[in-house]
């Protein structure tokens, strides 16, 4: 029972995660797009923790939310915000 | 909040060598949570916790500090960032300060990463003016 249950955790993971890549590529206001962008990257780390990898989700979590999203925002208050 | 995210940073680089994580992850942690302060506040807020030209030194300060842990083993007779092999004592489970120089890299590794992700974010915020403000 609890194999299944994590089979169906792990495909809705990567179905969110698909969907949040698309969305990154297709969303033309960069602020949202940055947040899709963090969201993708929190996904990513639980999907690298399903993968048995505590060391790349941890990295994955702390760079691909946290400091890449605040260096996009920072980027983006120095430009433009919409394509 | 930011003292926990710090505390929760400090933790990951000192247990690096026993559980995952280590002097990269642990640095991150604890540079986004300095750039956290800026970002949250303004830039002399964050500027008061750790200012630019301090994050400079830190950065180079921790590249160096992690250069001469490895020459010392070279001065104990052993090869670049040697650990057992230069006379240090190897790690035991679940002991915190047992793996001898692993301990002091990873610290001098989280300093530096720490640094460089608050440098980075100095850099593109203040830009061209020297007087910008975080919004």
């Amino acid at each position: 029972m609890i194999e299944i249950l994590t089979e169906i955790l792990n495909a809705l993971l990567l179905l969110f995660l698909v969907v949040c890549a698309i969305a990154v590529a297709q969303i033309r206001d960069m602020l949202s797009a940055v947040i899709v962008f963090a969201s993708f990257g929190l996904i990513m780390a639980i999907v690298w923790q399903q993968l048995s990898a505590p060391d790349v989700a941890m990295v994955e979590a702390a760079l691909g939310t946290g400091v890449t999203t605040l260096l996009l925002i920072a980027a983006i208050s120095k430009t433009r915000r919409t394509e | 909040m930011v003292p926990f995210i710090q505390v929760y940073g400090i933790y990951i680089i000192l247990h690096g060598h026993l559980s995952p994580g280590g002097g990269f992850s642990g640095g991150a942690i604890f540079g986004a949570s300095l750039v956290l302060i800026a970002l949250s506040f303004n830039l002399e807020v964050g500027a008061r916790q750790i200012s630019h030209a301090t994050a400079s030194v830190l950065e180079s300060g921790g590249a160096l500090g992690f250069i001469i842990t490895g020459l010392v083993a070279v001065a104990l007779g052993g090869n670049y960032l040697a650990n057992q092999a230069a006379g240090f004592p190897m790690g035991e489970a679940g002991e915190l300060f047992s793996a001898g120089a692993i301990f002091i890299i990873t610290a001098f590794l989280g300093i530096k990463v720490a640094s460089t992700i608050v440098t980075l974010f100095y850099n593109i915020i203040e830009g061209d003016d020297k007087s910008g403000d975080a919004h």
